[in-house]
């Protein structure tokens, strides 16, 4: 809201339609919303133990593949589709975890690193072998309708506003988890120094595992999100989102909690702002260009400290 | 610093991992083939990918067709055996099934691909193996006529009108049928068919008086219409026209009708099929329209017949696209029959000649182009949702 607040001074002085611009900042914070909880995903693993986990796309597109047969197949609503695709991921997440990269905790960062990328495309093209490549209609079970924004031409519909409440819920509920449980006290140690923590007979391994499973079932909530606003699914809908996700994490300062959700508000605002001001063409290269300019300028990332590699 | 490099490194595989190449080729196996009994016809079909409904339809009727003519004892004796591939909706893979077709099965003749860009992708084919290409949906010019020489391509066949004409059609509709005068134009940025039609459209559209206000392009992973939209409706168009595929579509049309649009929405041929109505209620479809091939409500006789079979056969309506693929089967078939052989060049030349032939989309006779002269149908929606028949345009 700060960044609309900005705006609003700058854009209605020139003139240019309010009603559009606060349309626009809308449907940006909508994406920004799915960013937000996959970049949690990615900022949270790589807190932890300083990987990132390509596969994170996957699983979002695998959440939204649950919670597609979750509604369709088990004739489910929208809460309980969600809870499901969020368990379903989280289980997923912790086997990715304990197959692909548990064995290689002792190995070089890069080997780790081209296992995410493998694990990644086997996740895409077991899909497209098993569910067939070609796009599915997710079903419509939020009934469509939309408020009108203090009475302007500009609009909110009920899907955009589910996304709103159940990403802030998932956020706020994490903080929580990660600030006032023992098992939030236990990640921060291990993000902290895994040595020392196993030394306080933390039991590293478990407190890894929930990590995985907590990031992955925010993604699955993010897919079957994103089912629901876009109607459609495939098989390789995570690659582009994972990608810009990765992005805003890092933008947000990677293994940066709160960095990881205002990065990702932030690139879905900006990605807006490049369609509907700009062109819509050079939407990506604005979001890849964003991480470049960070890398160069503030690698630490907005809400980086200079002591690095700590959380 | 140490992860300042590492996440620099990150991002060169990242690169280098996007970068994903197809690549395809293959020799050339001249043959001479004299075969009386039965002659094989390639089929390169969209059976997977983004475009997979549709090359099912053809794949359908295709091999509908085909049963059709064997059963009633072939193309004048001649037996047709259907060589069917799936080019996963790509254009490389549409190059090397094409070339497998022409290379190792030895076809005389290939039916498909449906999409303008996959046709193009299987030019250079037709013309190192002599293979004819007949595609029964891909609209664009440069399928059958050069752009830079200006030559029809010999080995090139369409049996659908060209998108200049379907562009046109849409142009006149909005002008004079909805009386609009502003139009803005939404295109799939990587498909030569929605090029090509924007250019028709727009030429045609000022021709009638109206005004272009807005151009803009999307991309075909794109999910997320709605910035773009906004700032399209912020212009109040009294038409968006949207030449592109009903994926997409699909979704746009729901996004600009949740954005508060609620002027009219003008398409072609690519609308055509389930998505549209399934990812959208019956209000989000009024005022929609789109130019097509065929009718399925037509009352023809050939048309109804056709529809009953094809309803018996795989339990739903044909879509223009099953009808297209129809024709282009018997099209095929009747070259054959003409031809009396199954050599490449006797079947070429008997395709380019095809005249008068009567089939579920309107009487084919080719021009010199290669290119069909057929009239084209606009369908809207009713209040359930179900496609409706507006009205008929005739060419010139």
């Amino acid at each position: 809201m700060k960044n609309a607040l900005l705006f609003y001074g700058v854009y209605n002085r020139k003139g240019v339609s309010m009603d559009i611009f606060i349309q626009q900042v809308i449907n940006g914070l909508s994406l920004g919303s799915i960013y937000a909880l996959i970049a949690l995903g990615y900022t949270m693993v790589y807190g932890i133990i300083k990987l990132i986990n390509f596969a994170h796309g996957e699983i979002y597109m695998i959440g939204a593949y649950i919670g597609f047969f979750a509604i369709t197949s088990m004739g489910l609503g929208f809460i309980p589709a969600l809870i499901i695709a969020m368990i379903g991921c989280a289980i997923l997440g912790m086997a990715i975890e304990k197959i692909a990269y548990k064995p290689l905790r002792k190995s070089t960062r890069i080997a780790v690193l081209i296992t995410a990328i493998g694990v990644s495309l086997f996740l895409q093209y077991t899909t497209v072998f098993f569910l067939r490549p070609e796009p599915r209609i997710f079903p419509k079970i939020l009934t469509d309708g939309r408020f009108n924004i203090f009475g302007l031409k500009a609009y909110i519909t009920y899907q955009q506003l589910t996304i709103f409440i159940v990403t802030i819920l998932l956020v706020v509920l994490l903080q929580y988890i990660v600030h006032f449980t023992k098992t939030g006290k236990a990640m921060r140690a291990v993000a902290f120094d895994k040595d020392a923590a196993t030394l306080m007979g933390i039991n590293t391994n478990n407190i890894i595992s929930i990590t995985f499973a907590i990031g992955s079932a925010l993604a699955g909530a993010a897919g079957v999100m994103v089912g629901v606003y876009y109607s459609a699914i495939n098989p390789l809908m995570g690659i582009m989102p994972g990608l810009k996700a990765f992005v805003a994490a890092v933008l947000g300062g990677i293994g940066i909690i709160p960095g990881a959700f205002t990065g990702g508000m932030i690139m879905g605002v900006i990605e807006a702002m490049v369609s509907g001001y700009g062109n819509s063409l050079y939407r990506d290269a604005v979001a890849f260009l964003i991480l470049i300019i960070i890398l160069i300028f503030k690698p630490t990332g907005l809400f980086g400290k200079s002591e690095r590699e700590k959380v | 610093m140490k992860n300042k490099k590492f996440i620099a490194g990150l991002v060169t595989i990242l690169f280098a991992v996007t970068m994903i190449a197809g690549c395809g080729g293959g020799t050339p196996d001249p043959t001479p083939s004299e075969t009386p009994d039965s002659v094989k016809v390639g089929v390169n079909l969209e059976l997977s990918g983004n475009v997979a409904q549709f090359g099912q339809a053809v794949a359908n009727a295709v091999e509908m067709a085909f049963e059709e003519i064997n059963a009633a004892g072939g193309a004048n004796g001649i037996m047709l055996e259907p060589v069917l591939y799936d080019n996963r909706s790509d254009n490389a893979e549409s190059l090397n099934v094409a070339t497998r077709l022409a290379s190792q099965d030895n076809v005389p003749v290939i039916i498909g691909p449906v999409t303008s860009s996959n046709t193009l992708a299987a030019i250079p084919v037709s013309e190192q193996f002599e293979v004819s290409v007949v595609t029964p949906t891909g609209t664009a010019t440069a399928v059958t006529v050069d752009d830079r020489t200006g030559e029809t391509r010999p080995f090139m066949f369409r049996t659908c009108f060209i998108d200049p004409f379907q562009g046109e059609v849409a142009a006149q509709f909005a002008a004079q049928n909805l009386e609009a005068t502003t139009a803005s134009i939404y295109v799939d940025n990587n498909s030569d068919y929605s090029k090509g039609l924007e250019a028709s459209f727009q030429s045609a559209f000022e021709g009638f008086g109206g005004e272009i206000v807005s151009v803009e392009g999307f991309v075909i992973e794109d999910r997320d219409f709605r910035s773009t939209l906004t700032r399209m409706i912020g212009n109040n168009p009294d038409v968006i026209f949207i030449p592109a595929y009903e994926e997409q579509v699909a979704l746009i049309i729901s996004q600009a009708r949740e954005l508060g649009y609620e002027g009219a929405l003008v398409g072609t041929d690519g609308w055509d099929g389930p998505r549209l109505p399934e990812v959208n209620s019956p209000e989000n479809l009024q005022n929609a329209y789109f130019t097509n091939h065929y009718t399925s409500e037509s009352d023809d006789p050939k048309v109804v017949e056709f529809v009953n079979n094809y309803r018996d056969a795989y339990g739903s309506t044909p879509t223009a696209l099953a009808a297209l693929g129809y024709d282009a089967a018997y099209v095929v078939a009747d070259a054959i029959a003409r031809a009396g052989s199954g050599d490449k060049i006797a079947i070429r030349d008997a395709i380019a000649s095809t005249s008068g032939f009567v089939g579920v989309t309107g009487t084919v006779t080719l021009d010199e182009q290669h290119n069909p002269v057929k009239s084209a149908v606009i369908l809207g929606f009713d209040d359930e949702g179900r496609q409706t028949y507006v009205t008929t345009v005739d060419p010139n």
